[in-house]
């Protein structure tokens, strides 16, 4: 069955909306079905979020080519790169391009329905000798479970080699988020902190910051064992690897598409009981006209265009919470609240 | 990362930060730490004191204070200052010598060094040859003569530092002009004294340790005459005329010789050991001052009775039938005595003794009928009682300013009334623009007020919280009073007294309002004193309440300390400020916040247990809130447990050291020649680095959670009049926060002042904020509709401050140990946040709204936060935006006693110790700026001067 209906570029609306007129056109109102779409390279990929719906959107051309299937009988495989112009190769993935025949298939569930854990991220733009590697402490009970130490590591400078102090993982905790992700070792040398360099900050400084950061770690590493680095394949076009929770097999594959990559910082959320009632999230205040001066507007402007994405999750997050007791405007996209990131720290 | 890029610079803002902050270290406080040397110009009328870390401090007139370093950063042995001239000479333990001079420079004198120099004997020489033990700057100025340990006198100009060889006095020489048998080579050994003939500097006196004196003639390089006692020789001093001068010595003696101009050999006038017939210690330094009514005075340091007095620090002052042992309860350093300096005057007439200990500087008035102290006004020895905590309050009402010193003036009557001899100099630092108020707690329940208004931190008023408490020491008990027939008659002196009677009884945290004069004190023992000020004497009963922090806990053992046990019945209080109330925290834990509000008159406090208010109007508790979370076993218990554990590793690291070294030991032995030792050596040192390459220090990374210790230690109070519940109605609050990150709200009813007395105060919970984070919440504030932090209790009803404004939103600051954040209120949702530990990896220690001026123009100011970080940054951060203005690094990371006694004031000053003895001033405002500023000009100096100078004996070669 095909359709064929108009929507306006500029403003796109909401996934619910879209959703919602999905199931309108087609007149399947109760109908559980997974959206999809060509990208321009030919990939189906999903649309299940603001951001992918805009992202898909945004690269109509003019005509956006949607696949709809009902739910249950949904072949989730079907997604991800290569997938539309290499039909047959539908476990085909950018990690190991070679191992995909042996691999019996497995089915998992959509993304939404699982928390990442941990993942491999900016692969496209570090060097092959570091991994920079994200852990959810959000998502798990398990303790972080990994200790740091001082070392030295041999760098090449303008002065030949050189030995330098670095910051490097001693220990793992047995059962950890650490180890359970099989992405940092022990005397992997620490590079980053959340983007921050620990060269020339001492171990406790280090330690501080990776303790600050511990709801959503990003610590980019050196491995120690250089030979399981990622091999970089030329199509990778800006997404990323991923693994999850370590009962799967790590090279399973796994099609988070670009869910990530724009995922905003899943910062924490203080919790407040107001009369000794619930505990409830504190929602972002919405800023007021009166409180962004001259100096914030800049940043808002910096920062939107720094952010292609703009976080979803957490404004549904924060709906539900401010359905409970509190009414506040919610945040248009684009006028996103002040607090959400490192932006406007730094003057 | 992308998300951390800076944006622009706002040239605007830049210039401006330009005209508001600027970082200076300005002036130490307080006493120096280890001093090791001391000296006095009379001509200058300035003290030096030099330390073992190598720097030296000018002393004049009140705020006249110079500071120097010398880049060894070696022990001062000796300081001597050039006669009539504003140099000085240093001499360091490394045998080298420095000159320095006072030159002004921009309108202000400068202390310099100029030169430094090294003695250098002849090649091959033993290093003693040309050790130096005794510096004579003569008064000719142009010379400098050097006593060393082999005997020989070196003698170099000034300020080349020239050795002029053909001047030498060899102990060769002297003896080849001694027609004496019993005298040989070693009589000559080590120069312990030099001294100038009082009336012919063509003369001086060389004092070898062997007793040996020799009056030597520098025009006709021969001996004038030569004196030899039967004691080591310790110090010499030149009577006044210079007919006589007097040797003290090692077995406790001193000797009078007579100097007449027959060339024999003398025998002394007089030979006593003052505090005989039993072996006595050394008499290491003498002065003999004479009067105009004829009886000399002679003070001495040291020649106690060896085995009943030998551990006394002792300086003894005798006058005819007059005889006062000084007994300093640290080690004597030096003394200097200040007497009559123009050189025409007959008589000594000595006014003022001065005394270096190690720990103090103490002056005696000796002019007034039985010797009473001078009161410093500088120089305060900060540490007499270890300070626990300090609090600083600025710009204090002119009203309880004056209140405060009557109260001080009171306890001072002991003192001598005579102005401060040492005065020399001319302050000329613009009067301070303020009254600062300083506030330190201290380890044996006292509380010290510190006039900090300007550059001499100085002694108001001390109040002492122990008599309300029943305590082992019996609080009569004066160690001042002295037997009459009490012999030898010790006096002590001094405010040095760092022992404890019971460590429960520290002060941990201070809360003064300066315009109702109400005071809150805290301490270790769980105790709430507040305190109103009374300009008389008075006996009241403290009223007593109790406030049970575990409430409902069960289960609970608490392992510490016991409370303290309170003093029944009425208690009499000097004028001051006397407490009227007492709360104990049960358990008595350790006070860890507190808060005052003067204006509702309430009280807040809280420990590592919970938190509690209570009404000091009606003396009646409102409320208890427990903090504690239920497996926090450690906080349970108490700090006892924690204590243990950490002794059994120390003695585990030492036992481990212990086994180490017994190791490599054996391994020594073993080896038979010398490469097999070397061998065992480095296999040994191998082994020990392959250990320490085994167990290197690791930090665990985990984020925190709710059962960590310590959670629910209370760690800030906060009172604000603000919108909790609706946007309508503002009300009183009480916000806490934990160590945990949660952040109590509580909403206040007080009573209206007519029915203040007739209903409770009541409280309820209103808000419970959990940051995620958990980090230690170290402060929380409330900006009003204009964003500026709401004013102080009464603040505003004595017309110093804007009323807060209530008509727009208002915002709840939370400042925990990693970030700051803003959330609106009474609705609370985020804002604003600035993660600093994520970041920077820092950690904030301590954090306060300070006021910052623009130095150009006198109507621009603004309210920021100053922080001071974990690694001894500070860092200005703009209210209500949160962004880094600027940093400054101040204290070493390393010394955490530093940062945990930082204090920051009002208007962008702050102070931290940099030592237990010394307060370390800087200031971070352009505007408010508190230094030394002072011109030290030279005296007229008379032509003849020179031939009758009297001040080179004072600065002569004292032992080391």
């Amino acid at each position: 069955e095909f359709r064929r209906f108009s929507l306006e570029r500029s403003k796109p609306g909401k996934f619910e909306e879209f959703y919602g007129l999905l199931q309108h056109v087609h007149k399947i109102p109760n109908v559980d079905v997974l959206v999809g779409y060509t990208d321009i390279h030919g990939d189906l990929l999903p649309i299940n979020n603001d951001d992918n719906y805009h992202k898909a959107v945004s690269t109509a051309n003019p005509l956006l080519r949607i696949f709809i299937q009902r739910k249950e009988d949904a072949d989730y495989s079907a997604f991800g790169t290569d997938t539309m112009t290499r039909k047959k190769n539908v476990l085909s993935n950018v990690l190991r391009p070679d191992n995909h025949k042996k691999k019996p298939h497995i089915v998992i569930s959509m993304p939404q329905d699982f928390r990442p854990v941990s993942s491999i991220i900016d692969v496209d733009i570090l060097p092959e000798t570091h991994r920079r590697v994200r852990l959810y402490k959000y998502g798990t009970d398990k303790p972080l479970g990994f200790y740091i130490r001082d070392g030295s590591s041999v760098r090449v400078t303008p002065h030949g080699l050189e030995k330098v102090p670095g910051i490097f993982i001693s220990r793992l905790v047995p059962g950890g988020l650490a180890q359970s992700t099989g992405l940092l070792a022990v005397n992997d040398e620490v590079l980053e902190v959340n983007g921050i360099e620990v060269s020339g900050k001492s171990l406790d400084q280090v330690t501080d910051m990776m303790i600050a950061n511990s709801r959503n770690l990003i610590i980019t590493v050196r491995p120690a064992n250089q030979r399981n680095n990622v091999v970089r394949n030329s199509r990778t076009s800006g997404s990323s690897s991923q693994s999850t929770e370590s009962s799967l097999p790590s090279s399973t594959p796994n099609i988070l598409g670009n869910l990530l990559q724009g995922e905003e910082e899943s910062d924490e959320e203080d919790i407040i009981i107001e009369d000794s009632g619930e505990p409830q999230q504190i929602p972002k205040a919405a800023p007021t006209s009166e409180s962004i001066e001259s100096l914030s507007q800049i940043e808002l402007l910096h920062e939107s265009t720094q952010n292609g994405f703009l976080p979803s999750s957490e404004m549904n997050l924060s709906h539900s919470a401010g359905s409970i007791s509190m009414e506040y405007e919610a945040p248009e996209p684009g006028r996103k609240s002040l607090e959400e990131d490192g932006t406007i720290i730094t003057l | 990362m992308r998300r951390f890029l800076r944006p622009g610079h706002d040239p605007v803002r830049e210039r401006l930060k330009r005209d508001l902050f600027q970082f200076n270290k300005t002036v130490e406080h307080g006493f120096p730490h280890q001093p090791s040397a001391l000296g006095y110009s009379p001509f200058l009328r300035l003290m030096a004191i030099g330390t073992r870390s190598g720097a030296i401090k000018l002393y004049g007139a009140p705020g006249v204070e110079f500071m120097g370093l010398h880049e060894e950063n070696n022990t001062v042995m000796q300081i001597h200052f050039i006669p009539d001239q504003c140099q000085l000479v240093t001499l360091l333990d490394d045998n080298s010598l420095h000159l320095w001079s006072l030159k002004q420079h921009g309108g202000a004198s400068e202390l310099r060094e100029e030169h430094r120099f090294t003695l250098k004997g002849p090649p091959g020489s033993p290093p003693s040859a040309t050790q130096v033990t005794a510096v004579l700057p003569h008064s000719s100025r142009e010379v400098l003569y050097l006593g060393t340990e082999s005997g020989n006198i070196f003698v170099v100009e000034l300020p080349s530092f020239q050795v002029l060889e053909d001047r030498t006095i060899t102990p060769e020489a002297v003896l080849h002009r001694i027609p004496e048998d019993n005298c040989n080579r070693r009589s000559c050994e080590l120069v312990e004294a030099l001294r100038e003939h009082p009336k012919n500097p063509d003369q001086i006196l060389i004092g070898y340790s062997r007793a040996l004196i020799v009056l030597w003639d520098l025009q006709n390089n021969k001996a004038i005459h030569h004196f030899l006692g039967s004691q080591q020789l310790e110090n010499l001093y030149w009577q006044r005329d210079g007919s006589k001068f007097i040797s003290c010595h090692y077995d406790g003696s001193y000797a009078q010789w007579p100097v007449s101009s027959d060339n024999r050999q003398s025998e002394p006038l007089e030979n006593t050991v003052p505090y005989g017939p039993f072996p006595c210690k050394a008499i290491s330094k003498i002065y003999w001052q004479t009067t105009k009514n004829g009886l000399p005075y002679i003070i001495f340091q040291g020649g106690m009775p060896r085995a009943s007095y030998g551990d006394r620090h002792s300086i003894s002052v005798i006058r005819g039938s007059q005889q006062t042992a000084f007994d300093f309860t640290s080690r004597v350093i030096d003394f200097f005595i200040i007497f009559s300096s123009d050189p025409a005057a007959e008589f000594d007439d000595p006014s003022a003794l001065v005394v270096l200990a190690e720990e103090e500087l103490v002056v005696i008035d000796l002019k007034s009928a039985g010797w009473p102290a001078v009161h410093p006004p500088y120089l305060a020895s900060l540490h007499c009682s270890a300070i626990t905590c300090s609090h600083h309050v600025s710009n204090i009402p002119l009203k309880l300013w004056e209140r405060i010193i009557s109260a001080g003036s009171k306890q001072n009557i002991h003192y001598s009334s005579m102005p401060w001899p040492i005065d020399g100099g001319t302050n000329i630092a613009p009067d301070p623009p303020q009254r600062d108020l300083l506030l330190t707690g201290h380890e044996d329940g006292t509380v010290r007020f510190w006039d900090a208004s300007g550059v001499c931190l100085h002694l108001l008023y001390k109040l002492s919280t122990v008599r309300v408490f029943l305590t082992d020491a019996d609080p009569n008990d004066n160690m001042n009073t002295v037997g009459e027939d009490e012999w030898p008659p010790l006096r002590k002196v001094g405010t040095f007294d760092p022992y404890s009677d019971d460590p429960r009884l520290g002060i941990q945290k201070i809360y003064l309002c300066k315009y109702s004069g109400y005071l809150a004190v805290a301490g270790t023992a769980g105790q709430v004193l507040v305190m109103e000020l009374n300009d008389e004497d008075a006996e009241h009963v403290v009223d007593h309440a109790e406030a049970d922090l575990l409430q409902d806990q069960e289960g609970y053992r608490w392992k510490g300390h016991e409370k303290l046990k309170t003093r029944d019945g009425p208690v009499r209080f000097e004028a001051g400020f006397q407490p009227f109330v007492l709360v104990q925290c049960q358990p008595p834990a350790v006070v860890t916040s507190l808060a005052l509000h003067s204006e509702w008159k309430l009280v807040a406090f809280g420990t590592s247990h919970g938190f509690g208010l209570f009404d000091h109007q009606q003396k009646r508790l409102v409320f208890v809130k427990c903090t504690l979370h239920p497996s926090d076993q450690l906080a349970l218990e108490g700090p006892l447990s924690r204590v243990k554990s950490l002794k059994k590793s120390l003695r585990q690291s030492f036992r481990r050291i212990r086994r180490s070294r017994v190791s490599s030991r054996k391994r020594r032995g073993g080896g038979g020649n010398a490469s097999e030792v070397q061998e065992a050596n480095a296999k040994f040192d191998q082994d020990a680095l392959q250990e320490m390459e085994l167990a290197p220090v690791q930090r665990k990374i985990e984020a925190r959670s709710a059962e960590d210790s310590f959670t629910g230690f209370v760690r800030t109070l906060y009172f604000a009049d603000t919108f909790l519940r609706d946007s309508s109605r503002h009300c009183p609050s009480l916000w806490a926060g934990t160590n945990g990150g949660t952040v109590y709200a509580f909403c206040l009813r007080v009573p209206p002042a007519e029915r203040r007395m007739d209903e409770p105060v009541r409280a309820e919970q209103a808000k419970e904020i959990q940051l995620m984070h958990r980090a230690p919440v170290v402060g929380i504030l409330v900006l009003d509709g204009r964003s500026t932090p709401l004013p102080e209790p009464l603040e505003v009803a004595h017309d110093l401050s804007k009323s807060p404004d209530m008509q727009g939103s208002h915002q709840l600051l939370v400042v925990s140990e990693e970030q700051f954040k803003v959330f609106t209120l009474p609705k609370v949702s985020s804002k604003l946040k600035l993660k600093l530990t994520a970041l920077e990896g820092c950690r904030v220690r301590k954090v306060t709204v300070a006021n910052f001026g623009s130095c150009k123009t006198d109507d621009y100011s603004e309210n920021d936060l100053a922080v001071l970080t974990n690694l001894g940054d500070i860092q200005i951060i703009s209210l209500p935006f949160l962004k880094l203005q600027i940093r400054y690094p101040c204290i070493r990371k390393e010394d955490v006693s530093g940062i945990a006694s930082c204090v920051f004031t009002k208007y962008g000053q702050g102070f931290y110790l940099i030592s237990p003895s010394e307060f370390e001033r800087f200031s971070l405002s352009t505007k408010w700026l508190v230094e030394p500023r002072c011109i030290v000009d030279m005296p007229e100096v008379t032509s003849n001067n020179h031939v009758h100078n009297k001040s080179g004996t004072e600065n002569a070669a004292r032992k080391s």
